[in-house]
């Protein structure tokens, strides 16, 4: 009996992959949701204050990737958002949210959450004068979307 | 609104008799308690104790005049009225799961349980043996069924589930019925066919309650990610979701051909409309507080207040909806499907509500239940 408390390899076994009944997502794997297109966001932001940042705003949000599983797509794509958000002045702010649909706001709160996520020394102030106005318009659905939404942005 | 408060333990489950002066309920125990109307208040008949676990549905057959009742401990009863006393006869469900909802058919002749187990137990009774048998629909359902309801033709089941999916299903049992006719759905159901299924594609959440219209073609939907969904059988399968702003809704059900009621964690009924384009919207929330009357606070009170609260102000801490906790359960009181005129909700406060159209229409400005 002293033998078998000595072996601890069982202890790397994850025992709910092997259950028959575990729940297994059905995925589909659609290849053009790449993220949004960093370089046109770039000189959008260059421009700024000349040109629209509305313009860059809607451009970040468009081709979420949504339904890769590639990590380094998602942080690229949170990555340019983020840039996009943190450098809106506080009254652009709402004006930009009621610009978009039921959809947009949804995918705007799940940009904002993951923003929360990994908190850099301004991101917070601003991404919170966003989380408001969003959830003026979202409500409380809006963040309940962001909890139970199994595709991630 | 007339709001009655049973108990301070939350109302799991509730369903009434035929006429509405009894109704029974489950106070979050292994007990169904029967309520007597009598006069303005309700008093308790019966206690229906057999079930070991806590009771988690029970449903009144408004013409038979029986109750069923399903539990945590994987059984389910048939209640009878004998003599004045209610007696169980067990159902044997086939579960290793507990059993988490059950409905009696249109016609009463058979009654289907959601379960834990995956499956739906569509139970009917075999004269032969002088039993109630089941049988099961298992695939293709990979998690819990959380909610079930019949279509009026007896045949078609809709089941929401913890697999983010609504589904209907065919549960025809030769031995007690006919060959159904063909409907919107499909027009061939052997028992245990999906006829249609809905949701999940990665996104949304568990479905926590069904409802079919009265008419059967249409068929609405709630879901823990905020969502309410109906889908009108006869116009294709595309459902119109409605993304709400409100807390995940609980319990759906559908008033008349275009509207559906519906509540939840919010505390409060809200209406829906469903028009014959396919387009669902928001109409309104159904218990609009009146506007609170700001008083004047006596010396005493503040006093009185600084000694148990420490604090001078009169901190109101009750919600300002009717009900203090989620609303479970939302049931039709007066009318049927097509055309109800009063429903009733109950809820985790232990409170049961009953809600008058009419009443409602006066009180909020240009509500029209159409």
């Amino acid at each position: 009996m002293a033998k078998n408390t000595l072996s601890s390899r069982f202890r790397k076994l994850d025992i709910d992959e092997f259950d028959e009944n575990k729940f297994v997502d059905d995925h589909d794997e659609p290849v053009d949701n790449q993220g949004p297109d960093g370089a046109e966001i770039d000189n959008l932001i260059r421009q700024y204050p000349l040109r629209d940042m509305m313009t860059a705003f809607h451009i970040a949000l468009r081709n979420p990737p949504v339904n890769t599983k590639n990590p380094a797509i998602k942080e690229r794509a949170l990555a340019i958002v983020l840039r996009v958000l943190t450098s809106f002045k506080s009254s652009d702010i709402e004006p930009a949210v009621k610009s978009l649909d039921r959809s947009g706001v949804d995918l705007l709160m799940k940009y904002i959450y993951r923003g929360f996520e990994k908190p850099s020394d301004n991101s917070s102030a601003i991404l919170l004068q966003w989380h408001e106005k969003a959830f003026a318009v979202g409500g409380l659905g809006s963040i309940v979307r962001v909890l139970t939404a199994r595709k991630t942005v | 609104m007339s709001l009655h408060q049973f108990l301070l333990e939350p109302i799991t489950c509730h369903a009434w008799n035929r006429d509405r002066t009894q109704i029974a309920i489950s106070p979050n125990n292994h007990e169904v308690h029967i309520y007597q109307k009598s006069g303005n208040q309700w008093v308790k008949s019966h206690e229906l104790k057999e079930h070991n676990g806590h009771i988690t549905g029970i449903d009144w057959a408004p013409k038979s005049d029986r109750i069923v009742t399903c539990g945590a401990d994987r059984n389910a009863y048939v209640w009878s009225l004998k003599d004045g006393v209610w007696k169980p006869t067990l159902v044997i469900l086939r579960i290793n799961r507990a059993a988490t909802f059950v409905k009696w058919s249109p016609l009463e002749n058979k009654f289907a349980v959601g379960s834990g187990a995956r499956l739906i137990s569509v139970c009917y009774f075999e004269s032969d043996n002088d039993w109630w048998v089941s049988k099961h629909i298992k695939k293709p359902i990979r998690s819990t069924v959380l909610s079930l309801d019949w279509h009026p033709n007896n045949v078609l089941l809709a089941a929401g589930s913890c697999d983010f999916k609504c589904r209907v299903f065919s549960a025809y049992i030769k031995e007690v019925e006919e060959k159904p006719g063909p409907t919107p759905w499909g027009s061939k159901m052997p028992f245990g066919a999906v006829l249609a299924e809905f949701g999940g594609a990665g996104g949304g959440g568990w479905v926590h309650s069904v409802s079919f219209s009265s008419s059967g073609n249409r068929l609405a939907w709630v879901s823990h990610d905020s969502t309410v969904t109906v889908v009108d059988g006869t116009k294709g399968s595309t459902p119109s979701q409605l993304k709400t702003e409100f807390l995940p809704l609980l319990s759906v059900l559908f008033i008349s051909e275009n509207s559906v009621v519906a509540a939840g964690h919010d505390c409060c009924p809200m209406l829906f409309r469903c028009d014959d384009g396919g387009s669902l919207t928001f109409v309104s929330k159904l218990d609009l507080p009146k506007a609170s009357i700001t008083r004047n606070i006596s010396a005493m009170e503040r006093f009185r207040n600084m000694d148990k609260r420490a604090t001078t102000e009169d901190r109101n801490t009750a919600l300002e909806t009717l009900h203090q906790n989620s609303i479970t359960q939302v049931s039709i009181y007066e009318g049927d499907q097509s055309d109800c005129r009063k429903f009733c909700t109950t809820g985790i406060d232990g409170a049961m509500t009953i809600w008058d159209f009419k009443s409602l229409e006066a009180s909020i400005q240009g509500l029209r239940i159409m």
